[in-house]
């Protein structure tokens, strides 16, 4: 399995640009952040305000995760891969730490950095047990969609269409499910979907919520563990 | 020209022959399909409260009820009234586009043709006809007097200040034969919104006329009326007492076309069953993205630059290829939705927001037009990025986060406006099917379904962007190697 992991980490390493991806999610949630934070009307949840640059977060991880995993089907290199390491399972698993770990790191740190500079833009985000769930249910957040996007992108093995079926779960759903007239459809929807549901944690007044954080999290946790459960599923199963 | 055609040929094969962009083109029409679908659900409402939205002349949905008080009118004649007053009920006020004065109507049904002169509660005298035309007389409030004159199938609207003094506001046609004529009261209710709630205040006006004189052919005497169906409760009480030659009218609901916003209350406009352009628009921007970069990945961009040494002309065959796929699969999908959506929905219950047939067909061309610009963007961007993913990234993010941050109210009106009129997402306007009217009070915002810029300059922003980007790829292409 370490082993594994290395080789992985350094078909990542070497596979050129691909260490630029968890700057950019840092920088992209940390600069939408304030920038919302700035222009927040009163009343907005802080912790909401000031983690607004979550909503770009799927596109890019998906981005981070679907270029190589697709570039490895692409150039063949897969057949490399799972030739030295036959166990397809440790492949998996080794994809997910390497993938799943800069996501974690720049998560925390983009997180963190996007709290204060809220506080310093003048939001309530003083330290508390709400300000420390947000900024750790955030990065768990974003390494969640990591899992969830690595699932996707063995399964349908090209960095297009993979970021594409990662986008459309993420983002159809603030887009559709307002324009749900049924207020109790509305709300079972936003209670399943991984992007309302999984965004629930960034709030710090959680009490008006359709669904609560940690719940919301664990909806996004099953959708994650579906997605790898099919990359599985497919990378057992299939020929490379 | 023939080799365009042929090159025209060849990209149509390459297309229909790689299974996984024929399976891009069915998942883009059944996602835009299902997706479409998704708004219609949710609970019913009782049986039997579907009533079709009465329909103006000219094919749009309209409000048309109002207290009546009237004669037969056959040929020419004219009614001349002094509106003593215009006032709301004990309390609550008068709403700016509460309406009394005197009209003619060709019969008593909801929706037909009709011609008015009126007094609002804030906007002045009108002349108003057939719902969607509206011309402001003399602003203010007070009493005024107020005439109508028909003449063959013409009539015209006066107001006057003193009964000797007669302005001409505007005229209209209206049928010849025998038709409605007299005076009337009616008022919208007003509405309250905060968040997503919206309260409806129920209002109601009362018109008070004296001096009523008629010339011509009237016949019958004078008949007080409902039209269209009590709007509230019998609690509001609409109707009319006449004593020594003056009237007093009480009326609710309103003579005007159906607008979007909060009085839309429980009919679903045609758009609604048109979202599902989301799900395909991202489903054709993989396609898009990949069709050029999947050649250089396979080296087949050789072969292709071999029988054809000129990578624009390429590219353009390939757009025409993917717009036409596109637009199909935007158009018979968005047909479907339609029609399975508004089944739907009116078997649970609810009404349709109906509108003329030319923009219905709009709203579902335009449906395949946006689906096919946003491919050839996406195809512009890929080739230019050379990186599908990137492409489909940039493009989602670029279409759906300006929509998600303009429709979330997260931004003020104005910003929200201003994303919607440069972001590619602007394109959705032409799937824009509820009207706005100035003479109709309501929210216009993109939250309520109104998009800042018409449907077709909306279209056009995107078209703006699809050729840039494609311009660009083009210059790339040459430029570079394959």
């Amino acid at each position: 399995m370490r082993r594994a992991v290395h080789a992985e980490w350094t078909k990542l390493r070497t596979g050129g640009g691909i260490l630029l991806a968890p700057l950019v999610l840092a920088v992209a949630i940390v600069g939408l952040g304030a920038v919302a934070a700035g222009t927040a009307k009163a009343g907005a949840d802080p912790g909401r305000a000031a983690l607004a640059g979550l909503d770009l977060g799927p596109a890019i991880v998906a981005l981070l995760v679907a270029l190589p995993v697709g570039a490895e089907y692409a150039t063949g290199m897969i057949r490399t891969t799972l030739a030295a390491t036959p166990r397809r399972s440790a492949v998996l698993a080794a994809k997910a730490v390497v993938l799943g770990g800069p996501v974690a790191l720049a998560g925390a740190v983009a997180a963190a950095g996007a709290l204060l500079a809220g506080r310093w833009l003048g939001l309530d985000l003083g330290p508390s047990g709400a300000v420390l769930r947000a900024a750790f249910g955030s990065t768990l957040f974003l390494v969640l969609v990591a899992l969830l996007a690595l699932g996707i992108a063995v399964a349908v093995r090209d960095a297009a269409a993979a970021s594409g079926v990662v986008l459309g779960l993420f983002y159809l759903s603030p887009v559709l499910v307002p324009l749900v007239r049924d207020p109790a459809w509305r709300r079972h929807l936003e209670q399943i979907t991984p992007m309302n549901a999984g965004l629930a944690v960034r709030s710090l007044h959680v009490d008006g919520l359709p669904i609560g954080p940690w719940k919301g999290l664990a909806v996004l946790a099953a959708w994650a563990a579906a997605a790898l459960a099919l990359g599985a599923f497919a990378l057992l199963r299939r020929d490379a | 020209m023939t080799v365009f055609a042929q090159l025209l040929h060849a990209e149509w094969t390459k297309f229909r022959t790689v299974r996984g962009w024929v399976v891009g083109a069915l998942v883009a029409f059944l996602a835009t399909v299902l997706v479409g679908l998704l708004g219609t659900g949710g609970t019913k409402l009782p049986h039997g409260s579907a009533e079709p939205l009465p329909v103006g002349p000219g094919g749009e949905a309209v409000s048309d009820t109002f207290f009546f008080v009237h004669r037969t009118l056959t040929g020419d004649g004219s009614l001349t009234v002094r509106l003593a007053s215009l006032t709301g009920a004990d309390g609550a006020g008068l709403t700016p586009w509460a309406k009394g004065g005197i009209l003619v109507k060709a019969g008593t049904r909801p929706g037909s043709s009709y011609a008015a002169v009126l007094l609002t509660g804030a906007h002045g005298t009108r002349m108003q006809h057939d719902f969607t035309h509206d011309r402001a007389g003399r602003p203010g409030a007070g009493s005024r007097w107020l005439r109508l004159v028909r003449t063959g199938s013409v009539v015209t609207g006066s107001e006057s200040a003193d009964g000797v003094h007669w302005t001409t506001i505007g005229t209209a046609r209206v049928r010849s034969g025998a038709v409605g004529a007299g005076m009337f009261a009616t008022s919208p209710a007003s509405f309250h919104t905060s968040g997503r709630s919206v309260t409806e205040n129920p209002a109601v006006a009362t018109a008070v006329f004296d001096h009523v004189s008629v010339r011509g052919g009237f016949g019958g005497a004078w008949r007080g009326e409902q039209i269209g169906g009590a709007p509230y409760g019998p609690e509001m009480r609409p109707g009319f007492r006449t004593a020594g030659g003056t009237f007093a009218l009480t009326g609710a609901g309103d003579i005007a076309p159906l607008v979007g916003g909060p009085a839309l209350g429980n009919a679903f406009p045609v758009e609604a069953f048109l979202v599902g352009a989301f799900a395909g628009l991202i489903a054709l921007a993989v396609l898009g993205a990949t069709a050029m970069t999947a050649e250089y990945r396979r080296g087949m961009i050789r072969t292709t630059l071999a029988a054809t040494p000129h990578p624009g002309r390429v590219l353009a065959a390939k757009a025409v290829v993917l717009g036409a796929v596109a637009f199909t699969v935007g158009t018979a999908a968005a047909l479907v939705a339609v029609r399975i959506g508004e089944n739907r929905v009116r078997a649970d219950g609810y009404a349709i927001f109906t509108v003329p047939a030319l923009t219905e067909l709009r709203a579902v061309a335009g449906t395949g037009l946006l689906l096919a610009a946003a491919a050839i963007l996406a195809l512009g961007a890929g080739t230019m990025l050379r990186r599908g993913a990137v492409a489909v990234t940039g493009l989602v993010v670029l279409i759906v986060i300006p929509y998600i941050l303009a429709m979330s109210a997260v931004l003020p009106a104005g910003a929200a406006n201003w994303v919607l009129r440069v972001s590619p997402a602007a394109g959705f306007a032409i799937q824009q099917t509820l009207p706005r009217y100035g003479h109709v009070w309501s929210e216009y915002t993109p939250a309520t379904g109104y998009y800042p810029l018409a449907p077709w300059a909306g279209f056009a922003v995107l078209c703006g962007w699809a050729a840039v980007a494609f311009g660009s790829a083009v210059v790339l292409l040459r430029r570079r190697d394959a």
